[in-house]
């Protein structure tokens, strides 16, 4: 398709959606959200791009190859094994990290955050290549 | 002993590096090493023969009783010195016989591991391990037979000769597993200990009948002997080899082996003896009016085979001695006699026994060296074979159950092989030669080292037969668990024993005197011998098998016929009817939930997506079908929304956005028409479909009322926070507690998009 | 309300069967969509359905029995998001098939052997 309006707007548009599919992935520990949500949602942003577009052209605006994305999404996902094997806890336990801002506000960083961008990422990656794949398939 | 066999399996692979130039020497390179193992095999036999036994072990899985153990006691000894002695034997032969033919290394390759696969079966006192080294001779055996394999029969033989035997093996396999499950060990020390619980055990006979299955397949016992005849088309030397001198040998191996464990019983003597006795007088019966030579040979192999499984049989002392005695005298002229076989075949071009008329005439050395063969064959002393056979008849003489019909049986047969012996010799001496054989005779002279080697320990042994005994002894000692003591002599004295070998010699040769040069008769034989004998093995088995297959492609064309709905239909209507007898076994639950539409909205998302359901699933468009399924979509996620689950629903609806972009992208290529399948169709899948629909639903009131305690849900909520820093539960089951879950989730996803990627990126194929 | 849920599976199992005997491979993969639908709302309601409490903890005090299970809803999630992969790639071979035999009819899987 090629749309004009929908070019036009998914400009606009991809802050937001973006926007949300990153929130949505930090904030999945404590509200509703995670990897999953997000990767969908980033996803969802390019097959609204593809709406507007051709795949083609998106496939080539997008620099980063599906199978990249889902590479560096496995990639994360087993990185955040790493912390916990290294400190000699059973593997897969979570790590920690905290630091306090100020009194009140504390942020906590932890393996299940990387693991949840390794989904993320997945995620997305293999979304996109089921887009790509049957958008270019005749 | 392992470094042995590494040894033999370093050997073989390094046969492919020998360069082209030096490898006209690598078959008497390899006889030298089997020479050499023999040597060294050779070094323990005092030890042996003291009692001790000489063992490795190699832990493997212990815990299964899997462990690489390898025993070397008087029996393993006696198999040892067989292989490797008749090994090196055959590896000299071959030199010369094998020269003229492409792909040697391949042969001998072949024939390298199959005597390693030979050593290690007899040396394993693990039957598993065993059992893998039975499997790899068999394998062997079928790669030697089928080695001219552009030639369709060398194929045919080898594949029948695989099958036979590895049908064997299998029941040999459920065997060795059900002696181990009654036992908790497959060391054969573990089983010898307890051979009164086995023999004891409910299972005995189906253990003795599966074992005798493979002994009887392996040892080419009637009627599985056919395979042993298809199996000459394999080059001499493997005849001589493994048809002859060892890997039939196995079977009569193994029930040497299983003897203290299984043996003595009733069952034992009552199935093995009249097995054996059938075998031996058909072999020698068929063998005399056959008229190729390695036919001829190859029945009296049968014969032989079955006179050993008869000894067994019997199940006493002097016929367990007089087996391994003959175990020797067998092993020495039938090898010589096939490698005999080869020659005439080498120099004559043709197989058949009647052309060969006089080709001995002036080839002294050649016609001695046959002669002692067959005389060794026939019985007569002073030969080796002579001893054998007095063994024999005292031992059946002396033979608790049925002495007189063994007796009978033994004397027939022998007789036969008088007969049969007679008329290979006066066939090969008399007669006008038909050939001019200086050339040949003066190019295969090396081809008579081997047998001749082998006539001189048959008439050696029947000279000073007592040098054998310290071999046989500690054999037999294994079978009866203590001192044996062997005399072995060339003359037994004025006895009856003497007088049977006497009138068997006579008749013996008034037969040879009647059949030779009567063609007439022995053509009448021959027809005779067709309409008795109407079951023509070879060609019955293949008819079966061809048969076999036909019925299983029938069956299979009957299940795998290639309609999906029809799989589908039979997967759902086997699994309605397993959930049905289910429910129906756990009757007799209350619903105790009442039934009501409050609150209205969610009654209204209900009906909604049973309204766009129905439009899915009878729409006639495709578009309309995808945009009602995605309303179906839709509504469960507001269902999931209502009902506290806020991460599925906005998954949910993600997700069926991204479904119907997709299918547009698709549908946007394909048909827009839909096969309608006939009313009747219709209505028979409504009929399922609406059973199955009935049947989930009572499963999930089932449920419904399930109620587990405690839940694990309780430990993930208490802990979410405290432990893994998350306020969202299912978030945190997702990313910590159930990590590798989702790991594999993701590698599924991964694996799917890899998979579209390649399924639609792979270049069209049309047939 | 959880006896009209148990007649809406029941219907989204029949729909699904009746779908996948079709020969239609699009009907087919709307019936896988359907079963999976109906599985996931099987798992989902056996474990109780509460309304309006979702599974999130404030604090250290968590009381299981104040929220709905966790347990089934992490499940369904992963659950619909392997559908979605499952569903594309029978799409992805609806595509291929069709490609191959210029049908969509699966008595024609036969002749997309090589």
């Amino acid at each position: 398709m090629n749309s004009v309006i929908l070019q036009i707007a998914s400009k606009y548009l991809r802050i937001l959606f973006l926007m949300f599919a990153i929130i949505a992935l930090l904030r999945g520990h404590n509200q509703p959200g995670g990897g999953f949500i997000g990767g969908l949602l980033a996803a969802l942003y390019i097959v609204f791009n593809t709406l507007a577009f051709t795949s083609k052209q998106i496939k080539d605006r997008l620099k980063v190859s599906p199978e990249a994305y889902m590479g560096v999404g496995l990639l994360c996902v087993l990185l955040s094994f790493l912390p916990s094997v290294l400190s000699g806890a059973p593997l897969m336990q979570g790590v920690w990290v905290s630091y306090s801002i100020s009194d009140f506000e504390v942020i906590k960083l932890g393996t299940p955050l990387l693991f949840d961008l390794g989904v993320f990422i997945a995620v997305m990656g293999v979304t996109l290549m089921f887009l790509f794949t049957l958008s270019t398939h005749k | 002993m392992i470094l042995v066999l590494i040894l033999y399996l370093l050997l073989a692979f390094a046969l492919f590096l020998i360069p082209k130039k030096v490898s006209k020497y690598t078959p008497v390179f390899i006889a030298l090493v089997q020479l050499l193992v023999f040597g060294l095999f050779l070094s323990f036999l005092p030890d042996i023969q003291n009692g001790k036994t000489i063992s490795s072990l190699v832990e493997w899985m212990p815990r299964l009783g899997l462990n690489l153990e390898f025993t070397l006691d008087g029996l393993s000894m006696v198999s040892v010195l067989l292989i490797t002695f008749i090994g090196f034997l055959v590896f000299i032969y071959a030199n010369t016989y094998m020269s003229s033919y492409q792909g040697t290394t391949r042969f001998y390759f072949y024939l390298l591991l199959f005597s390693a696969s030979m050593l290690g079966l007899v040396l394993s006192s693990n039957f598993i391990q065993m059992f893998i080294f039975w499997e790899l001779t068999s394998i062997l055996s079928f790669l030697l037979i089928s080695f001219f394999n552009e030639n369709e029969q060398a194929r045919k033989a080898a594949f029948q000769s695989l099958f036979v035997t590895g049908l064997g093996g299998l029941c040999l396999l459920v065997a060795i597993i059900l002696i181990g499950s009654i036992v908790g060990s497959y060391s054969l020390t573990d089983w010898i200990d307890k051979a009164e619980l086995i023999k004891n055990d409910g299972k005995y006979l189906p253990i003795l009948l599966l074992v005798l299955a493979g002994v009887f397949t392996k040892s080419a016992q009637f009627p599985f002997h056919f395979w042993l005849l298809g199996a000459m088309q394999a080059p001499t030397p493997v005849s001589a080899y493994l048809h002859s001198a060892t890997m039939v040998k196995a079977g009569i191996f193994l029930l040497a082996r299983l003897y203290p464990i299984l043996g003595g019983t009733q069952e034992w003597i009552n199935i093995i003896t009249p097995v054996g006795a059938i075998t031996m007088l058909i072999g020698a019966y068929l063998a005399i009016t056959q008229i190729d030579i390695k036919q001829i040979f190859a029945y009296t192999t049968i014969s032989a085979l079955g006179i050993l499984v008869v000894l067994f049989g019997i199940s006493t002392e002097l016929s367990i001695k007089a087996a391994f005695v003959f175990l020797f005298v067998h092993a020495f002229y039938k090898a010589s006699l096939f490698m005999l076989a080869g020659y005439f075949v080498k120099l004559t071009g043709s197989r058949i026994i009647n052309s060969y008329g006089g080709i001995l005439r002036k080839n002294l050395l050649g016609l001695i060296i046959v002669a002692v063969a067959l005389l060794s064959m026939a019985g007569i002393p002073p030969m080796f074979g002579f001893i054998g056979k007095e063994l024999i008849y005292e031992a059946k003489f002396e033979a608790p159950w049925l002495s007189s019909l063994l007796l009978i049986l033994g004397i027939l047969t022998n007789v036969l092989m008088v007969a049969v012996s007679l008329l290979v010799l006066f066939k090969l001496y008399l007669g006008e030669a038909k050939f001019d054989l200086g050339v040949a005779t003066k190019k295969y002279k090396l081809l008579l080292v081997s047998p001749g080697i082998l006539a001189v320990l048959s008439l050696g042994l029947g000279l000073f037969p007592d040098t054998l005994s310290g071999i046989i002894e500690p054999a037999l000692s294994y079978i009866y668990s203590g001192e044996a003591v062997i005399k072995l002599k060339l003359w037994h004295g004025f006895n009856t024993i003497l007088l049977l070998s006497a009138l068997t010699m006579l008749l013996g040769i008034f037969l040879f005197a009647l059949t030779y040069k009567n063609k007439r008769l022995i053509k009448g034989w021959q027809r005779m011998n067709v309409r008795l004998f109407s079951i023509n093995f070879n060609r019955s088995f293949s008819k079966g098998l061809s048969s076999f297959i036909k019925i299983s492609a029938k069956n299979t064309h009957f299940i795998q016929h290639g309609y999906i709905r029809y799989y589908l239909t039979t997967i759902i209507v086997f699994s309605s009817l397993l959930l049905l007898f289910q429910l129906y076994i756990t009757r007799g639950w209350e619903i105790n939930t009442n039934f009501s539409l409050q609150p209205y909205y969610i009654s209204g998302v209900v009906c909604i997506i049973t309204f766009s359901s129905l439009i899915s699933v009878f729409s006639k468009d495709g578009l309309f079908t995808i945009t009602a399924m995605a309303v179906t979509g839709y509504g469960i996620s507001l269902i999931y929304l209502y009902y506290s689950a806020v991460d599925l629903a906005i998954t949910q609806i993600i997700v069926e956005t991204l479904m119907v972009v997709m299918f547009v992208l698709v549908l946007r290529k394909l048909p827009r028409f839909i096969v309608v399948s006939s009313r009747a169709t219709k209505i028979r899948d409504g009929i399922i479909a609406l059973t199955f629909g009935l049947i989930m639903a009572m499963l999930a009131l089932k449920a419904l009322n399930v109620d587990i305690h405690p839940s694990i849900a309780d430990f993930l909520v208490e802990n979410s926070y405290t432990k893994a820093h998350g306020k969202n539960v299912v978030n945190v089951i997702l990313v910590d507690f159930r990590a590798l879950d989702t790991l594999g989730e993701v590698t599924v996803l991964v694996i799917a998009a890899l998979g579209v990627f390649t399924l639609l990126n792979v270049k069209k194929v049309r047939k | 309300m959880e006896i009209l849920l148990v007649a809406l599976i029941g219907l989204l199992y029949a729909g699904g069967v009746y779908l996948i005997l079709r020969r239609s491979l699009l009907k087919f993969i709307i019936g896988i969509i359907f079963l999976s639908n109906a599985t996931n709302l099987l798992v989902f309601i056996s474990a109780g359905i509460v309304h309006g409490k979702p599974a999130f903890v404030t604090g250290g005090d968590a009381d299981p029995s104040s929220m709905a299970d966790p347990l089934p809803q992490a499940l369904v999630l992963t659950a619909i998001v392997i559908g979605f992969g499952i569903v594309i790639f029978t799409l992805a071979l609806k595509s291929k098939f069709y490609s191959v035999t210029d049908k969509d009819d699966s008595d024609e899987i036969k002749e997309t052997d090589i």
